[in-house]
Order: structure tokens, then sequence, then C-alpha cells
């Protein structure tokens, strides 16, 4: 296998079946996650030792340690201030925290349950954030079933077509959008932000899904359809169980990016019942921008989910992001 | 009705949320079952029943409103008097916007570099080490938190409080220059240096990204292309440069591309940090403060056919770079 064929599985626009699920990707994505499992093997060990000497010295160490320390201390600093009195937060580095520890709930107190309302807002995101999440899966799926194993005139350009989509920034669609949204008379409820993300999820799901689905060897299909299966039983029963990892890798995708988005959300979504946290805690920001205890502890609560979906589910993340890098 | 478009309470709200799945799983079980009862449906059908839902849904959301977009850019700002090209020549002529298109184009070459150069980096120094799980962690973890989050972590690193005697500060970037003996900088304030200092906070979110696509790229390299440089003599910074660098230039390409459009349409970061004022505005908010806030349709569609615009050649030259690489094999 050539060099240029075994990183494929790293490659963004790679149409058609180079995916991850392929044997160059397969390895790629595990190594990225087992890579400690694997220094040990054999094939792996003349590489890992060139590596070892040629860049194990204290130099190289330490500037690695230099880039994690860095990368680490902005969010540790957030998550110290957060349970540091207010007039501590306002009037001292975080760091003094380390000689003068405090604790106090109070900050999270105010941020959920005062006049911030977190606590309201933090629902409106996770009912934002689950139909966002299920509805375009469902409907990249079945796209995606159809360009890979239905036959249909015209197919090849449609779904490059879907693909090229993928360049078309989201700000070029919302205002023609809005308008529509304001004269169906849905505009401020849950609909109009629902079916943007499920929109703008589209042309990356479709890819990514189909490029998994590539990968299944023609043979189970055609086994299920000699035994005189439709294209709906084989969606379900053949296909479905096999594409479970690549679906929630796909989900997680979806999940941190719904979650985390403003520009939807301030859009379509920023009624008082509707407004999700991100939205919220960039208001604060406009307002009140010198409450670092109210911004450190809303902050932290915008975070806690996707952290917590992000480090349980790591795994799929990566498989997604190498399937097909990040939303363009 | 009113329920559906009004929802108030938790409750309420969460029973809008299961209706709109259930609904949404009835029209999908009503089509599916359409085309699976007759014996045989033809392609086509079967195609429009899977495909169709998702191709109408594109249609209706992102091809028709990016043409009326692109239509409304060349009329006023109430979208009702033809004006051919003056908003694009506005935004060429006003110092102002002139600014955001020179800052866009700084964060669209700087964001890329910089973050594939340390992703690259990183990856290389902490392969085959034995803390390189958790180490790739730490750098990773940025991703998962939302730009709004990262925004007010890093307004928190660039607080600055005025020299009043005391020098307390509580801002860790002001805090060191303190120590080290400097003034306090005003890092969001003073031009042209704050937008650097916004790029920043992007590449500590991006550089996760580099390093995880580009460290399974090189662990992807086949052992037999080392063992071959080794036992031609090449080592160490050599090899990296010789062997490593070469075989994984297909994914460098696609970290720059993605990161570079990543950082076109960056939107969440200059919004929470400045607002776009102190001149750190870029294209795409640019676009939200003229179409959303000052009510000027025209220029701020406009505005976002130059977004278009300018991903195009990058798309382009990925495309072209792609295939290339096809051809070499």
């Amino acid at each position: 296998m050539s060099t240029t064929d075994r990183s494929r599985g790293a490659r963004v626009s790679d149409a058609a079946g180079a995916g991850v699920t392929g044997p160059a990707g397969t390895l790629a994505a595990e190594g990225a996650e087992n890579a400690d499992d694997r220094v040990g093997t054999p094939v792996r060990r003349s590489r890992a030792a060139t590596f070892r000497k040629s860049m194990s010295n204290p130099w190289a160490s330490l500037i690695a340690i230099v880039i994690a320390v860095l990368w680490t201390i902005p969010t540790a600093g957030l998550l110290i201030s957060s349970i540091r009195p207010e007039f501590s937060v306002k009037n001292t580095g975080w760091w003094t925290w380390f000689t003068n520890p405090e604790f106090t709930a109070n900050n999270y107190n105010l941020v959920l349950y005062g006049s911030e309302g977190f606590a309201t807002v933090f629902i409106n995101t996770i009912v934002i954030t689950l139909p966002a999440v299920v509805i375009p899966i469902t409907l990249a799926l079945l796209a995606a079933y159809a360009f890979a194993w239905i036959e249909f005139p015209g197919r090849d350009w449609i779904f490059v077509g879907v693909f090229a989509l993928q360049i078309v920034p989201i700000q070029i669609a919302l205002i023609p959008l809005l308008t529509d949204y304001v004269n169906w008379g849905i505009a401020g409820s849950f609909w109009p932000v629902w079916l943007s993300h499920s929109i703008f999820a589209l042309p990356l799901a479709v890819f990514l899904l189909h490029n998994f689905m590539k990968d299944i060897p023609r043979s189970l299909i055609e086994a299920a359809m000699v035994d005189g299966a439709g294209h709906v039983k084989i969606f379900f029963q053949v296909l479905l169980p096999v594409l479970t990892p690549a679906i929630a890798a796909f989900a997680v995708f979806q999940f941190l990016w719904v979650w985390n988005d403003l520009l939807v959300a301030l859009i379509f979504g920023s009624a008082q019942n509707t407004a999700p946290l991100t939205v919220r805690l960039a208001n604060i920001v406009g307002t009140r921008g010198s409450e670092w205890h109210l911004l450190t502890a809303g902050a932290f609560i915008s975070m806690i989910v996707p952290l917590v979906v992000f480090i349980a589910l790591q795994r799929f993340f990566v498989r997604g992001l190498l399937a097909g890098s990040v939303k363009g | 009705m009113d329920l559906l478009l009004n929802a108030n309470s938790a409750g309420e709200k969460f029973t809008v949320m299961i209706i709109a799945i259930l609904l949404f799983v009835a029209v999908m079980t009503i089509i599916l079952f359409a085309v699976d009862r007759p014996r045989n449906v033809p392609g086509w059908l079967a195609a429009i029943a899977f495909a169709g839902p998702a191709l109408l849904l594109l249609i209706f959301g992102l091809v028709r409103p990016a043409l009326i977009t692109i239509y409304q850019a060349f009329f006023d700002r109430t979208g009702e008097n033809f004006v051919g090209t003056d908003n694009l020549a506005q935004i060429f002529a006003t110092p102002d916007l002139r600014q955001v298109i020179y800052n866009t184009f700084a964060w669209t070459i700087l964001t890329p570099l910089v973050a594939t150069f340390l992703g690259l980096l990183y990856a290389v120094l902490v392969d085959k080490t034995r803390f390189e799980a958790v180490a790739k962690a730490l750098i990773f973890l940025p991703m998962a938190i939302s730009m709004v989050g990262a925004s007010i972590i890093w307004r928190f690193v660039y607080d600055y409080r005025a020299d009043i005697g005391d020098n307390t500060q509580i801002g860790l970037a002001n805090q060191v220059l303190v120590w080290l003996g400097f003034e306090p900088y005003q890092f969001l304030l003073q031009q042209p240096w704050n937008t650097v200092f916004l790029i920043i906070v992007f590449i500590w979110i991006q550089t996760g990204f580099a390093m995880t696509v580009l460290s399974a790229a090189i662990k992807a390299i086949p052992d037999d292309i080392t063992e071959a440089a080794k036992l031609d003599g090449v080592s160490g910074v050599q090899l990296f440069r010789f062997v490593t660098v070469p075989a994984i230039r297909p994914a460098l390409i696609v970290v720059l591309t993605t990161l570079a459009i990543g950082s076109l349409k960056v939107f969440d970061i200059v919004r929470t940090m400045t607002g776009g004022q102190f001149g750190t505005s870029i294209v795409a908010n640019e676009f939200y403060t003229q179409a959303f806030r000052q009510g000027d349709q025209g220029l701020g569609a406009a505005l976002a056919l130059i977004l278009f615009i300018l991903v195009v050649p990058i798309v382009a030259y990925n495309v072209r770079q792609q295939r290339i690489s096809e051809e070499v094999r």
C-alpha cells in the first residue's frame, strides 16, 4: 500500500468510500486512541524506537509540557474562579486560591436560580439539542442509503451537489429563512431552531454517513436481497446494526455542534422562551462583562454536559473527525 | 396549537420536544411504509422516499436562501431598490469595512498556519511517549467547549485593571506582565494586536483538531518507509522533514483547508469578546451586525456573498490538490 493510500483515512473531501472504516482509516483512528496498546507490538517497535531516539531529548519534552500547560491553565483558572466568593474573584487573581483556598456554591446558585435563570436556559438547550441531533441524523442516514445502495438516474450528480453544499456558509441562508419563519408565524418558537439545525447539518451528515455506508461489503446487501428483503428491511435490519458506531460518531459531532452553537440560536431562537445557554451567556458578557463570579460559573454550567459527553465518547468523536474533518 | 408555538414551563417544553420527535418519526414511518408495501418498488420511487426529505430540506433551506441572498446583495438596505454593485463597492470604500476584510484575511492565514504547526509539533513530540493519551486529551479538550465559553475563559485571561498603585491583576496574562516588570496591557482594546489576541483563542480551540488528524496520519505511515530511510542513514529532524512531512501531505492540506474555512466563518469569538468593536470585526460578524443589528439587508447580503466568494478558492485548491495526489497514485 502506498503512502498516499495510507493517509487517506484522514482526508476531508475524499469523496466516496475512502472513509474511516477502510483498513487504513481504522488503523489511523485506532492509532490515535490506542497508541499505548500498540507501542509494544513488533510491527511498530522499529518506528517507535526511531522516534524515541530522535525526539525524546529534554528539549522536546520541555516543549510538549509547556504546550500542555498553556492549553490547560486558562480552563483551570475558570473552574477555580467559579468556586471562589465574589469579592475574591473580583479583587485577586485565581492563582492566589492555592495559598488561600476558599469554596462557595453561591455563584452557581445565583446563576442557576437567580435573575440569570440558567436552570431555565439549560432546559432550553436540552430541548433544542435532542431533536436537532435525532432528526438530521435520521434524514441523512436514509439519504445516504439512497446514494449508496439504490440505483436511480442522476444519483452521482445529486450526491456531488449535496457534498458541494458544505462550502456554503450558513450566513448566506439566514436572512431568507428568517423571513419565511416570520411569515409562517413560527418565529420565536423552537421549530425554526430545530428546522435550521437539521438543514445545516445535512450536507456533512449525508456525506460522512454515505462514506461509512459505502464501506459495508456489497455481499451483505446482496445476500439480503436474495432473501427477498426490500430496501426498508435492508436498511433497518442489515445496515443499521452494522452502522451503530458510525452513527454514534456523527451523533457526538452534531451534539457538540448544536449544544455549542451561538449563531443559529441568536437569529432563530433568542426569544425569552427558547434562548439556549450560549445566547444567555453571550448576553451577560455584553451587559455585565465584569461580573466575573457570574460569568465563570455560567460558562462552566454551559461546558459541563459537552465535556462529559466528549470525554465519555471521545473515541467516537475522533472517528467522526477523521472521517470527514469538522463541519465546513 | 398555542402550546406548540409558545411553551413556557419545562414540562411544556419537553412535551413539545417529544411531539416534534414523534411527529417526525410518524411522517418518516408513513413514507417508508408506503414504498415498502408494493413488492419490487421501482428504484426511483424508493430513492425519493429515502433521499427525498433530505433533498427537499436542502433545497428549501440552503440552495434557495443562498440564491435569494446573492440576489439581495445587489439591492439597497430595504431590499426594494436595485443598486447594482454599490454594496460591494461600499464595503471596499469604507475604511471600517475594509478593516473587516483585512482582519478576515489575518484570521484565515494565521489560524491554519499556527494551529497546524503547533498541532503537528505536539503530535510528533508526544508520539509514542508514555503519557500520549493524557497529553493529547489536554490539547483536544477545548474542542468540546463552546466558543462562547472559550471566549469567557480568555476574556478572563486578558482582563485588564488600570494600575492604581497596588497593581493587582485578576487576568493571568497581565499578572505575568506585571511579574516580569512590564506595564499591564489592554489586550482587547489596542489595535491592531487585539485581533491577534482573538485569533489566539481560536488557535487554542483548533490545535486539538489539527493534532488529532495529523497524529493519525503519522501513525499510518508504513514502517518499511521509515526503515528504508534509516538504512540510508536518515534520522532525527531529517527523517521528519524528508519522510514524515511528505507522507502526511494530504492530511496537512486537509487540516489547513478545514481550518481556513472554519476561521472564515468564525463568529462567536469576536461577538462575545469584543462585539466587533475596536477594529476587530470580521466578515462573519459584520454580516450579523449589518443584517440583524443595523437592519441593512443589502449590505449584510453582500458580506455573506463575500464570505462565499472567499471560501470558493480555498475549496478549489483543495480539490486540485486531491486530483494531483490521485494522479500520483
